[in-house]
Formats: C-alpha cells, structure tokens, sequence
C-alpha cells in the first residue's frame, strides 16, 4: 500500500492561549492537488507552517512520507513557497540566479556548491516562467510580479514531489496567473507531483484541483470539488449564488464577461 | 616624520595587521548582520563587553579571557530571547545591551571607578595591541572566512527567507548559533581597534556602503571588506599624523566613504 505523502492527525494549535487550529485531521496521497482555502486568520498559513516544522504544534501529529515530522529528512522530496519574505528589502543584493539556486540547497550534502550544471538547471526554470532575462538583476530591483515569479522557480527548481504554495498567485497579472496554473496542472499530471495550494481564489482554483480542504481554525471540508459545489457547509458559509458562481465559472457554456478573475 | 619610519615601527605593524584583519571580519559578519536587520547586536554585545571588561579588571585578569566566554553566553542569550521568549531582536539586544552597561558601571563602582584602563576599552587603543591578540585576529579571521566559505549558501539561504531554508533541511539552529558566537567573539576583539562605544560601527557601515554599490551577494561581501580594511589602514595612518584619535577617526573615514556611496548610487546608479 503506497504510503501517504501527508497525514495530519488531531492536530491544534494555540497561540497566546486562544486556539488557531483546532482538531485538525486529513490525509494526502500522491498526485492529488488540494486547494486549501478559508477566511482571513483561519490557520491556512499556520497549519502549513506546522506541516513544515516551522512551528510546533501543542498537540497532534504530521508525517510526511510516512515519517515523523521531528525525524523526516526527505526535504529535497518537498518545494516550498512562502506567503511573504520577511527580509525582502529593495536592496536586497542576492541575484534572481542565487535566489532559484537556493531552491537546489536541499538535494546537496556538505560542503553545498553550485555547479554549472545546477546553473544550467536554474536558467531552464527561469526559461520556463518567463524571467530568464533577469536571472543577473538583484531580486530586490523587481516588481512584485517578477519577485513572486522567482520565488516560484525557486519552490518547483529541485523537482520536488510534493509542492506546498502559499498564496502564490497573489502578485501575478491574470495572463501569468492562467499560466502558472497551467504549469501546476502539468506537474501534477505529468510528473504525479502533489500540490496543496492555498489561495483565496476559490472560484478558479476549483478549476484544477482534484479535492478542496476548507478550514476555518477546524476541518469545515475536506473532498472533491464536486462534493464542495454540493455541500450544505459551504452553502452555509458562500451562501447558494455565490457557491453556484463558484462552482460553475469554469462551466464552458456560462460567460463571465466581468471579474474573470475575481472571486478573492 | 615620515610614512615609511612609522611603518617601521612593531607598534604600528601590529596595529595595521590587526586592524585589517578585524576588519574584514567585522565587515563579512556585518554583511548578514545587516540583511537579516540584526545591525544593533553589536551594540548590545559591545555593551556586554564593557561589563565583562569591569569584571576582568575587579579580577586582575586579561580582559580578553574573561570578556571572549562571557561575551559568548550574552550571545547566546540574545538568540535564545528571540528564539524561545519570542522577543524581537532589537528587545533582545536591549535586554542584554542594558543589562551589561549596568553590570559594567556596578562592577567599576565597586573597583573604586572608572580608571584609565577601562577608557582606553571605551574608546579603543589599538597602538597597544599586543603579538598574542595579532595572532588571534588573524586565526579568528581565517577561522571565519573558512566558515562563510563552507556554509555560505546555506547563511544567504537564511539571510533571504529562513522558513524557506529551514524548510529546505538546512539546520538553521546550527548555524545561527555558529554565526552569534562567531560574532561575539569579533566583537570583542573589535574593542581595542575602534573601542566598545564604536564596535557596532565596524559592523555597520562598510556593510551598508557596500549595499549602495553591489550588485550581488558575493560583490557585497568584497566591496565591505575592501571598505572596512581601506578605513582601517587609513585611520590608523591619518590619526597618527594628524594626532587624532584612532577609533574616531577610523569611524568618521568608514562615515565618508557610506557618503560615498550614497552619493554614488544617486548620482551614477539612478
């Protein structure tokens, strides 16, 4: 039996005594791509945090790949692209080249080197979403759109199995956004990458994704997309029209002229 | 009297050796220190220096063999606030940077004051260095450029995002912990090139001006220490014909050349 990419058991998470995350359980097998959606302060971010060993839960267990999270060491299995960098000033000097290549560090033992051939790997990413151009310009001189660009090579430059994206779409113009969906589809299908995927998008994220994960601080849903459009929580939470807008903008038959891209 | 008798003189060898040696230190650590928005904790680690050094005068002992550990644990200490109190880390530098000001003024009240001694720790006196401190800047120096080299991707991995690096299996703990001691350490040896009170700026600028001029990570690192190594010799060498204070003046040329910089950047870069 294959083992499962994630398991999330009983998890909660409690931050200056009130809880962020309460009871949360689900698992993720290989080649399923989750959208994980929820309100503003939900726990989405902190729950990947937790999945990640960024933060310790108080209570509760992750594994990933089958191991413990304390005594997993499988993280060049795992791409990774954060909400927001913390440090990222405009004079941040590292160039779009050094920023991807971190994205490598994880396959490499001691001491870490970059050869030509990781540099040929990252130009070939950098090809792929567009910014080979800028792979010698300081991630600092870039607008947002480009920085997130990079910062997605960054996260998929290492081929990783399983891919954990928060909020990667945010800083992208529509045209990039189709496109970087469009990529994602094409790892999970062609190469069985497992992707979770937070995003407020809900309306077009629905599009791609095999099963949707709506938290809010607990499990409010966990299942196929076709199962969300038909559940009473999220008519609950959406109400009935939005859900049905929702749930049908990537109908082909029904025309949208109007906020194509705006279900945030 | 002229530039080549004073170069004669063992004094002045030590001095411009060492000098140059804590500079480039002092600039590669500033470097990260600065990125990561960590510029102050050689002010606070300065401060911690300035109580061990009362300590080892109330001692009768070196002050570098007390000040070097005790500097080390307030490093510890600072990483440990931030890490586990979750302070921010400018609370946590002023926690340990108060705290050692305080020790410092208690521990020289009960030697009977301030003496001469102490000042000279203050304000620098790098014409006094002796062979024992050359030869450790110089391991130590070596010693931390052997480390940047081995571990400098995964230290820019951290300076940039440190969840990402953590969560890429770098083992960000480690070489935190490595880069704080590393930097306690250049803080105490940086005392007596420009004094406690001026330590941090030896941290600082020629980080900062070389963040106007490069371009890349690894450019950031060279244009520091050239920066920090130029202003070195050059104090060293202005103060003595012009009769001034050497740590001051090392300061105000590092000041010139962030002008510099600056105004590089302005006028060519934009």
């Amino acid at each position: 039996m294959p083992v499962d990419v994630l398991n999330v058991e009983n998890l909660f998470f409690r931050y200056n005594s009130s809880d962020v995350l309460s009871d949360i359980s689900f698992s993720v097998k290989a080649g399923d791509y989750i959208g994980l959606v929820g309100p503003n302060g939900s726990g989405k971010t902190t729950l990947i945090k937790i999945i990640l060993g960024l933060l310790k839960p108080f209570s509760g267990h992750v594994k990933l790949f089958g191991d413990h999270i304390n005594a997993f060491s499988g993280w060049d299995r795992i791409g990774y692209l954060p909400q927001k960098i913390p440090a990222l000033n405009p004079r941040f000097p590292a160039t779009v080249r050094e920023i991807v290549a971190m994205g490598l560090l994880s396959k490499k033992g001691f001491p870490k080197h970059i050869t030509k051939a990781d540099t040929a790997t990252v130009d070939t990413i950098l090809s792929l979403l567009d910014i080979r151009d800028l792979k010698h310009k300081p991630i600092g001189e870039l607008s947002g759109g480009q920085q997130q660009r990079v910062l997605v090579a960054r996260a998929i430059v290492n081929n990783p199995e399983f891919l954990i994206l928060d909020e990667p779409t945010d800083a992208l113009d529509p045209e990039m956004r189709d496109r970087f969906f469009l990529l994602l589809e094409e790892l999970n299908r062609k190469k069985n990458v497992t992707i979770v995927i937070i995003t407020h998008d809900v309306g077009n994220i629905g599009r791609y994704t095999s099963k949707m994960l709506y938290i809010d601080k607990k499990v409010v849903f966990y299942g196929s997309f076709d199962d969300f459009c038909k559940s009473d929580e999220i008519t609950h939470i959406f109400g009935a029209f939005a859900q049905h807008i929702i749930c049908h903008r990537h109908d082909p038959n029904l025309n949208f002229s109007s906020g194509e891209h705006g279900a945030d | 009297m002229e530039l080549t008798e004073f170069l004669q003189y063992g004094f002045i060898q030590r001095a411009l050796i060492a000098g140059s040696f804590i500079g480039i230190l002092c600039s590669i650590l500033g470097v990260f220190l600065v990125l990561r928005r960590f510029s102050l904790i050689g002010d606070g680690l300065a401060h911690a220096t300035f109580g061990s050094v009362a300590l080892a005068m109330l001692m009768k002992m070196s002050p570098l063999y007390i000040s070097i550990p005790l500097v080390m644990i307030c490093s510890l200490g600072i990483l440990k606030l931030t890490e586990k109190a979750r302070l921010y880390g400018d609370a946590a530098i002023g926690v340990v940077s108060s705290l050692g000001i305080a020790g410092g003024v208690m521990l020289a009240s009960i030697a009977g004051g301030f003496n001469v001694d102490l000042f000279s720790y203050l304000f620098g006196s790098i014409l006094s260095i002796s062979k024992a401190e050359v030869i450790i800047s110089i391991v130590l120096s070596v010693l931390v450029i052997l480390i940047i080299t081995f571990y400098y991707h995964e230290l820019l991995s951290i300076t940039f995002d440190e969840d990402s690096a953590k969560a890429s299996g770098i083992n960000t703990k480690l070489i935190n912990t490595l880069f704080i001691l590393l930097t306690a350490v250049t803080v105490v040896l940086s005392m007596k090139v420009v004094g406690i009170m001026l330590i941090s700026a030896l941290l600082i600028f020629p980080a900062v001006t070389a963040l106007q001029i490069a371009k890349s990570f690894k450019a950031m690192m060279i244009v520091a220490s050239l920066s920090a190594v130029t202003s070195v010799v050059t104090g060293i060498i202005l103060s003595l014909f012009l009769d001034l204070p050497t740590g001051a003046t090392i300061v105000i040329i590092n000041f010139i050349f962030f002008i510099s910089g600056l105004l590089y950047k302005r006028v060519i870069k934009e």
